[in-house]
């Protein structure tokens, strides 16, 4: 059933009301893009990627749904799940970083802010890691730096390319230096993974910033990026400090970079998986792949895609 | 470095040891005025002074060594490498458009043998501070150094880096013009060098902005320099939202030398001077130079791919985490 012929049936219905809306906003049935606020049911929204059927924004993903738009079903096997972290430095700010984790891993049910493991995409078998935002604002400590550590040497071992989805406000305090350290650490991994001339493919979202944008995120033999999302090093309000005047207009978007030169190009959620394919195999030792059966997916990002079905007109 | 003419710069809680030195001096011209011997008296006093400076550095709070990392007056890299050098020569350009002021480095020679040293470099007065952007590099700053390092993995000469930076420039020019990414590059590429690398924090580590020319065989920090995964001040805003936290910052983040020793992350604390670095410079200078050649002595009897490793393994066991039985 397409969107149209769903709303058209839902009218049948008669009109829903206000409270009623509500109520299944808060269930989750509806969303509401904070672009554009259209309300979308939410199985048709998901089932678009998390991309607004009404003015192209891309909704936040996290790693779950992530996986499942990327990997082919049921071909993913997670890695090193069993990695907590754990707190060296008895770090406590407001609250203990003991009980942050804990609360964190609660609320999410995500054991830390990465999760890695290989999978297929289009039957072309990865190396995949895909960073959650939820978890501490996916920010890097031990156990992430040890996860895409242990990924990135394991696509090495194996000669596999590896696709790290990045989403990640930086190094994570409450680990002091030893998270600093992880930005070498999976840089060095890296060196080995390039030394064995195989692929690397960083996917930028929103937000991708700090001690990630300063390691892996920058290194990728190819960087893809997600349109609109906030790409930099140091954050908006310090780079704002160090001015008299107000940012550009767009500072730090993917298309800021992609302007200056620092990713190759702004991929649509929709198209992510198609382009990655398409990469991987035309990057394949010639023997594997046939040469001419390739053709690049449309680099520039695709204009919204508009439907023309009735609006969310809920009265 | 610091000469008679110019004042010394005190930190305050040098301030009991300053009310010791006056009393000292007046009383000595009181002496003489009066034509007594007070020289055992003095002798005392003076012998106070020495074990109170002593005590007074040897239990340094990580805020106050902070200070020091900080001090003014405080040996950079500049002086350490005109100093430690038999000869060098500056090496100007990323090769992309940029100098950058905030990273110096050249070619020199180290007790007879060629070398490629750079570090971050702050200004030593006002006016060089400004023209240093404080040692806060620019990705120009970042591509410098790496194309310095290349260059010295070409003619099999070792390279020394001197870490002394608050942090990146986090400014808008360094944003276009890729901080991230020069940041990144030089991570990478470090581990793919065969020469020895020995990267000694002098003064102020801050963030990925010293981490850029960080990744060595060796990593030393001299005593009361400082590492930090952020700037105290910065971290205290994010964390505690109060950025006059950040002596607490600096207590919970673990940002000194004995700290960073025990959680593994560097080789070896280099001994400062009691009174710091700036209290003796021709000393400090003297402690760098024989613990760089006694590092290189090892590592050059290395081959290549097993400082390779070796630089690997060291920041691969970088980290703590439980692994739970499945
Ligand atoms: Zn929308």
């Amino acid at each position: 059933m397409s969107l149209f012929d769903w709303f058209a049936n839902r009218r049948k219905t008669g009109p829903i009301g206000k409270e009623r809306q509500e109520r299944e906003i808060a269930d989750g049935l509806w969303t509401k893009c904070e672009s554009c606020s259209v309300l979308t049911y939410t199985k048709d929204l998901r089932a678009n990627q998390m991309v607004c059927l009404d003015c192209g924004h891309h909704l936040r993903v996290f790693s779950d749904e992530r996986i499942r738009q990327l990997a082919d079903a049921n071909t993913w096997t997670p890695i090193d799940e069993a990695l907590k972290s754990m707190d060296p430095l008895k770090f406590r700010d407001r609250k203990t970083y003991s009980d942050r984790l804990r609360e964190m891993q609660e609320k999410t049910g995500l054991i830390d802010a990465v999760q890695t493991g290989i999978a297929k995409l289009e039957s072309l078998p990865i190396a995949l890691g895909v960073m959650d935002f939820r978890f501490m604002g996916g920010s890097m400590g031990s156990v992430v730096g040890e996860k895409l550590t242990r990924l990135i040497e394991r696509g090495t071992r194996e000669r596999l390319p590896v696709i790290i989805v990045c989403a990640s406000g930086g190094a994570r305090m409450q680990e002091g230096m030893l998270s600093l350290m992880q930005m070498a650490k999976i840089s060095g991994a890296l060196s080995r993974h390039q030394e064995a001339r195989l692929l690397y493919i960083p996917v930028l979202t929103h937000p991708t910033t700090g001690g990630v944008t300063a390691s892996f995120a920058m290194l990728g033999d190819i960087i893809l990026a997600e349109p609109k999302a906030t790409i930099g090093f140091a954050g908006r309000r310090v780079v704002e400090q160090t001015l008299r005047e107000k940012l550009p207009e767009g500072f730090q978007s993917a298309e800021y970079l992609l302007q200056h030169g620092f990713v190759d190009a702004i991929v649509p959620r929709t198209q992510l998986k198609k382009t990655l394919a398409q990469l991987i195999r035309l990057h394949q030792p010639a023997a594997q792949s046939s040469r001419f059966g390739v053709h690049v997916a449309e680099m520039a990002p695709t204009p919204p895609r508009h439907l023309g079905g009735p609006k969310t007109e809920l009265v | 470095m610091t000469s008679a003419e110019r004042k010394p710069i005190l930190l305050d809680f040098e301030k009991p040891l300053t009310e010791l030195e006056t009393r000292i001096s007046q009383i000595r011209e009181l002496a003489e005025e009066n034509d007594v011997d007070v020289s055992d008296q003095i002798r005392q006093l003076e012998a106070r002074a020495v074990q109170l400076r002593k005590e007074i550095f040897s239990s340094l709070s990580p805020s106050q060594r902070l200070q020091v990392a900080r001090h003014p007056r405080r040996p950079s890299t500049l002086d350490y490498i005109q100093a430690i050098s038999d000869e060098w020569m500056e090496l100007h350009g990323d090769r992309c458009g940029f100098d950058d002021p905030a990273v110096v480095g050249g070619v020199a020679y180290l007790a007879g043998q060629p070398v490629v040293m750079l570090g971050q470099q702050k200004g030593r007065d006002t006016k060089d501070n400004i023209l240093r952007n404080f040692g806060m590099a620019s990705p120009g700053g970042y591509r410098k150094a790496i194309r310095l390092m290349e260059h010295a993995d070409r003619f099999s000469m070792p390279i020394l880096t001197f870490i002394d930076t608050p942090a990146a420039w986090p400014g808008l020019d360094a944003e276009q013009f890729g901080q991230g990414e020069a940041i990144a590059y030089n991570l990478r590429e470090m581990f793919h060098f065969d020469v020895p690398i020995i990267c000694t924090v002098i003064g102020e580590g801050g963030s990925g902005g010293a981490l850029g020319i960080g990744v060595g065989d060796r990593l030393l920090m001299m005593e009361h320099s400082i590492y930090s995964v952020a700037p105290p001040e910065a971290c205290a805003a994010i964390l505690w939202r109060d950025s006059s936290r950040a002596t607490q910052a600096a207590e919970a983040l673990k940002i000194t030398a004995p700290d960073l020793k025990q959680l593994g992350i560097i080789d070896e604390i280099l001994p400062e001077p009691v009174g710091g670095a700036h209290s003796d410079p021709l000393q400090a200078t003297e402690i760098l130079r024989k613990a760089l050649l006694r590092h290189l002595e090892e590592l050059n009897q290395m081959t290549g791919q097993q400082r390779r490793e070796l630089r690997y393994q060291k920041f691969r066991k970088i980290g703590f985490f439980a692994e739970m039985s499945a």
